[in-house]
């Protein structure tokens, strides 16, 4: 227990407390107080992969976890630009089909038709694409003040229809460039892939000792440094398991690569800079954040920006792993599992509470579900059945330790 | 003390909003390390008068000298440049964040790589609440959600003396409170009298009043119409002010009507 604790809250546990009984104490009494963290996501993946290894033994191999990992990026790509949006309180349901225009886009410009433009600038502009959409999306909601619901349910439309006009009569256009298919077939070598998790794990070391370093110099109360020594060690474990394990199978995708990345530079963004700390101003009590001279309107049209343009991204990374797009591209199922996946991972639908990991745990969920189901040759029903009474359960779970917080006055 | 030069003086303030005269030719002065109750029944003008020093809603008539030189207000940025703050009734905390988040938002300190300077912002955070003797706060990292009434008030005052304010203008700081909560307010409110800010008190509670006010201002239909040293009256005198004070004029009523 105590081994997990501090990983999942990394900087916000026990600023103020000197040992670590004392920390493993506070965060005890914290979940005894409905303050629940990552706790039950944690348990509900160990469950899934109890139940579902023990009705078919390929679950958790090698090879199906290199697959979980391909199948949960998009939502977690997708899903981390919906946090933003969450976080304000207001909701997008129309990322599903930003993505596919954005898919479909990048299809189009790599079409080998002797126009064809690099990769690079196919999915840069595709990407500037998403968020203009989100600027559009953004200045509708703020300027003319229709509701997120509303404008971006006319997206869920409009954007639809865009799919169908920019394919045609071509049905599908398959994807040859090799860059693009890269980030969800290609993998990293073996070697690499150390190098990378050990450059992580030892920034975030760094990150963390130099934190804990400045504060003890401004007389700050301070985290014992075995307890920074327990999350690093607990990061280095988990991720050396997950590079093993990838590496047992073909490895590490390019796409956790780009996940990494994204995953850091949006926690980044949330926790370390004015931006981010407006988003949660805003989403807690919009006009404190007005009165204190944040320009809300500036700061909601950026989330609706990034929102779209990670939509984007995800349409991509999408159309990656299929290595093709169809006039079905953005449909599907891709928006409720991308809408799913921060609030199962805990991000607050009500705005103000969340962070970037909810949308990462969260896609791991759903995506463990459909994996899992999809190897015991369950029905497409069954599934979405399934999935929806996880998602049920995991707001509910939300929904009573939230009123407990209130009971015990941690709220 | 009450002799002073005064930080805040207003002369000859009105306002209308419409047909409705809101202020009519108010004078209204408070000093440096004074606590100045502002009092009057519902309409009589007090909110108005403090949106019209906050530069909210800017005064038709009259003139706003600060620290004996004449301003122009024109927003409540204005107004925290000159060194005014306001705690309104609703205290403009957002739940979800902390207590250093809180009472920096939208002044937020960067480091050298323009990312939020936590450390010294939760240093600055907890030497003013520390200055300001409150003590009820366990620790400045809580979410503001979890603090009772009486702390996010001590917070909400705090987020307001922190930028070399000279003037805080609280707006009904104990409606909301219970007795031991009333009392940390109330010894709040004179501490930042004791540490030589101007404080205008807003308030229908005669006991708060008599309890920290130094002086007393009655307003009645937008009118100033009594002007009081505390230690020199009585609260039914006040009281008497405030239902019955004489006015120079009734908007909508002739001078003959009055008489």
């Amino acid at each position: 227990m105590s081994s997990i604790a501090p990983a999942e809250t990394p900087g916000a546990v026990a600023r103020d407390r000197v040992t670590v009984g004392d920390a493993v104490r506070g965060w005890w009494q914290g979940v005894r107080g409905g303050d629940l963290g990552s706790l039950p996501i944690f348990i509900g993946l160990i469950i899934i992969a109890i139940v579902f290894q023990s009705q078919n033994s390929n679950f958790l191999t090698s090879g199906n976890f290199v697959n979980l990992i391909v199948q949960a990026s998009a939502y977690m790509t997708i899903g981390m630009g919906l946090v933003f949006v969450l976080l304000l309180g207001e909701i997008d349901l129309s990322v599903g089909f930003v993505s596919g225009v954005a898919g479909v886009m990048t299809a189009l410009l790599l079409l080998d038709d002797g126009n064809a433009i690099g990769a690079i600038p196919a999915i840069i502009i595709a990407v500037a694409a998403g968020a203009a959409i989100g600027t559009l999306h953004g200045l509708l909601i703020t300027k003319i003040g229709i509701p997120s619901f509303v404008v971006t349910l006319a997206g869920l439309l409009a954007w639809q229809g865009v799919v169908l006009l920019l394919i045609g009569d071509r049905g599908t256009v398959t994807l040859s460039n090799p860059t693009v298919i890269g980030f969800a077939n290609d993998f990293l070598p073996t070697a690499t892939a150390w190098i990378v998790l050990l450059a992580c794990v030892g920034i975030y070391a760094a990150t963390q000792i130099s934190g804990r370093m400045s504060r003890a110099k401004a007389n700050l109360p301070t985290e014992p440094i075995v307890l920074i020594l327990l999350r690093v060690g607990a990061l280095l474990l988990v991720g050396a398991i997950v590079v093993a394990v990838a590496n047992d199978d073909r490895g590490i995708p390019y796409v956790f690569l780009v996940l990494a990345v994204l995953y850091l530079f949006w926690t980044f963004v949330l926790n370390r800079m004015k931006f981010g700390r407006y988003v949660y101003a805003v989403g807690g009590n919009t006009e404190a954040a007005r009165r204190a001279g944040v320009n809300v309107d500036r700061i909601k049209i950026a989330v609706f920006a990034i929102c779209s343009a990670m939509a984007a991204l995800g349409g991509i990374i999408l159309a990656s792993r299929l290595r093709s797009v169809d006039t079905g591209a953005g449909g599907g199922q891709i928006l409720l599992y991308s809408i799913a996946a921060p609030v199962i991972g805990g991000t607050s639908l009500f705005g103000g509470r969340g962070h970037i990991k909810s949308a990462v745990l969260g896609a791991l969920v759903i995506a463990s579900i459909d994996n899992g189901l999809g190897l015991l040759g369950l029905s497409s029903g069954t599934k979405f059945v399934i999935t929806g009474l996880v998602l049920l359960l995991a707001v509910s779970v939300d929904s009573l330790s939230r009123r407990r917080q209130a009971n015990t006055g941690r709220a | 003390m009450t002799d002073s030069h005064p930080v805040l003086e207003l002369r000859g303030v009105s306002k209308s909003f419409g047909a409705v005269q809101a202020l009519y030719q108010v004078d209204f002065r408070v000093a440096a390390g004074e606590v100045m109750a502002l009092v009057g029944d519902n309409g009589a003008g007090k909110s108005t008068l403090i949106k019209c020093i906050a530069g909210i809603h800017p005064a038709d008539q009259g003139e706003i000298v600060f620290e004996g030189k004449p301003v122009s207000v024109h927003g409540p940025k204005d107004a925290s440049r000159l060194g005014i703050e306001i705690v309104y009734q609703d205290l403009a905390l957002a739940d979800n964040l902390d207590v250093v988040q809180n009472m920096f938002l939208g002044r937020e300190e960067l480091d050298g790589l323009r990312r939020l300077d936590e450390v010294d912002m939760e240093k600055r955070a907890s030497k003013t609440l520390s200055d300001l003797s409150v003590t009820t706060i366990r620790s400045v990292r809580q979410t503001v959600a979890g603090l009772s009434g009486g702390q996010r008030q001590s917070v909400a005052v705090a987020k307001a003396v922190m930028w070399n304010s000279k003037l805080v203008i609280l707006d009904e700081p104990t409606a909301a409170l219970g007795v031991a909560q009333t009392r940390q307010v109330l010894d709040l409110v004179k501490r930042l009298g004791q540490q030589g800010l101007g404080v205008v008190l807003v308030t229908h509670n005669m006991h708060d009043v008599f309890e920290v006010a130094d002086r007393i201002t009655v307003l009645r239909l937008g009118q100033n119409v009594a002007e009081f040293a505390t230690k020199d009256v009585t609260p039914a005198k006040v009281v008497e002010a405030i239902t019955a004070g004489a006015l120079s004029k009734v908007p909508g009523l002739s001078e003959e009507v009055l008489a």
